[in-house]
């Protein structure tokens, strides 16, 4: 009676399971599924190591049940690079060197990706603000916001690059200008 | 930590959401956001038996402007209030709010309605809700129910929702020309409980002086309460430090703080003063902006 069959969509991969109720989404992501990447950090809402993102919203996994995530997109760590090139905001994680000991480096590098999208151009302030519920232990946040920075410069500039991309609109073909440079 | 076992359904409406209150009584608990239910349950400091999510029930959402009130949909998340264009431009004090619930995360998914029925002695939302006189609305089979925010944080944890009733929507009086409010928290982190709110509302008359205000304060004592002296020190009188002072005064005495983590009980009243003090001083600047 307490259990339930759900169908997710993670990082574009569609899962079907049956889950307890009392199922948190963060163990049903790492044991179920053994996607890993996403820690559990506090346990409690604070930490914010195990965020990823719903129908893309940032999301603390530790704060759902896994019958909630049911005909919901997720994404997680595991879904942010496209082999073999690191996602934006791992590289400059790694050039800026923004993590010591990484535990809380997926939940922060999810949460600067939701960051990013919600607002291409963050000042500190914004980014400081932005991953005030992700807690880091070692680095004092310097080297992250510095990372987050990096990355931000290095997503608009693809945003603005050149491309010609084709989209259909009422069903005719057509070509897109260039995205304006922001 | 593993939440007890409990059983979930997700009704597709408010009807049979309500059918489910009343055949279930006292061992259904509502899920909207989940942000304040999930660690409860996660702590086992809640078990309910049954968890109703209300994410397939429609008529919850929205936040907007009637003739008689701004109104809030239950299941409006802080961020989505946060963004509404007619917080943004007219009620500064819900915007305020909304900035300091929680973090990022939680705001995405925890909802006004959900942290209103939680009632945490020491949440954001209440201090403003009673400092406005609003309105919170609840529905059961028997039909709605509009219960004054003055009369509905009861105690700790406590509300006057029944176990058969849904909160459907709250209900803030308009803002009249001449009226402002703000929120002044003071928390540890960025994120966290206030140790101390204090939502501020001044309405000034034609002739300047202050026709009436509303003081709600959180964390400081059992449940968030409406600083009724304070407001009684205000109305009447021009507005000016001196008189915003003597009202600081009056909410810290009618506070009733514990010492804890958080700071000793004087610690607290002292806190509760200067923040009253300050969240009138902006809320006064509002008003007289907005003639």
């Amino acid at each position: 009676m307490t259990t339930h069959h759900i169908t997710v969509t993670v990082n574009g991969e569609a899962h079907e399971a049956d889950v307890e109720s009392r199922l948190l989404l963060v163990h049903f992501l790492r044991d179920d599924l053994g996607l890993t990447g996403t820690h559990v950090g506090c346990d409690t809402s604070n930490c914010g190591a195990c965020t990823i993102h719903v129908d893309g919203e940032s999301a603390k996994s530790c704060t759902m049940l896994a019958v909630q995530a049911d005909g919901r997109e997720l994404k997680t760590i595991e879904g942010m690079a496209s082999e073999p090139t690191l996602h934006p905001l791992q590289q400059a994680f790694w050039d800026q060197h923004g993590l010591q000991c990484g535990f809380c480096t997926p939940g922060m590098i999810m949460q600067a990706a939701w960051l990013l999208a919600e607002n291409p151009n963050p000042d500190e302030a914004e980014i400081r603000e932005g991953i005030s519920g992700n807690l880091c232990r070692c680095t004092g946040y310097v080297n992250i916001i510095k990372a987050i920075q990096q990355a931000a410069g290095t997503l608009r500039e693809s945003e603005s690059a050149p491309v010609v991309a084709a989209a259909t609109v009422e069903g005719q073909e057509v070509s897109a200008e260039p995205a304006a440079a922001g | 930590m593993i939440p007890a076992k409990f059983d979930y359904v997700r009704p597709g409406n408010l009807d049979e959401t309500l059918a489910i209150l009343k055949d279930r009584e006292g061992e259904a608990k509502l899920l909207s956001g989940g942000y304040s239910l999930i660690p409860l349950i996660k702590l086992r400091l809640a078990q309910p038996a049954l968890l109703v999510d209300l994410r397939d029930v429609s008529g919850l959402d929205g936040v907007g402007e009637t003739d008689d009130y701004l109104r809030i949909g239950a299941r409006a998340t802080h961020r989505q209030i946060h963004e509404a264009d007619i917080i943004r431009d007219r009620y500064p004090l819900l915007h305020d709010v909304t900035a300091t619930i929680g973090d990022p995360q939680v705001r995405n998914w925890g909802t006004i309605g959900g942290s209103v029925a939680h009632a945490d002695p020491a949440s954001d939302w209440p201090a403003v809700l009673l400092a406005a006189s609003a309105t919170i609305v609840c529905r059961s089979q028997s039909g709605p129910r509009a219960i004054p925010a003055r009369e509905f944080f009861l105690d700790t944890f406590q509300t006057a929702i029944e176990p058969t009733e849904v909160l459907t929507e709250i209900r803030i009086p308009l803002r009249p020309r001449g009226a402002g409010g703000a929120y002044q928290k003071l928390e540890r982190k960025v994120g966290d409980f206030a140790t101390v709110g204090v939502a501020a509302i001044v309405r000034l008359g034609p002739d300047g002086a202050i026709a009436s205000a509303g003081i709600g304060i959180t964390g400081v004592a059992d449940a968030p309460f409406a600083a009724t002296d304070a407001e009684a020190v205000l109305a009447g009188n021009p507005p000016n430090d001196d008189l915003f002072r003597q009202a600081g005064a009056a909410a810290a005495a009618q506070s009733r703080p514990f010492g804890d983590v958080r700071g000793p009980v004087e610690y607290k009243r002292a806190m509760a003063a200067e923040l009253t003090l300050r969240a009138l001083r902006t809320a006064l600047e509002r008003a007289l902006a907005y003639v």
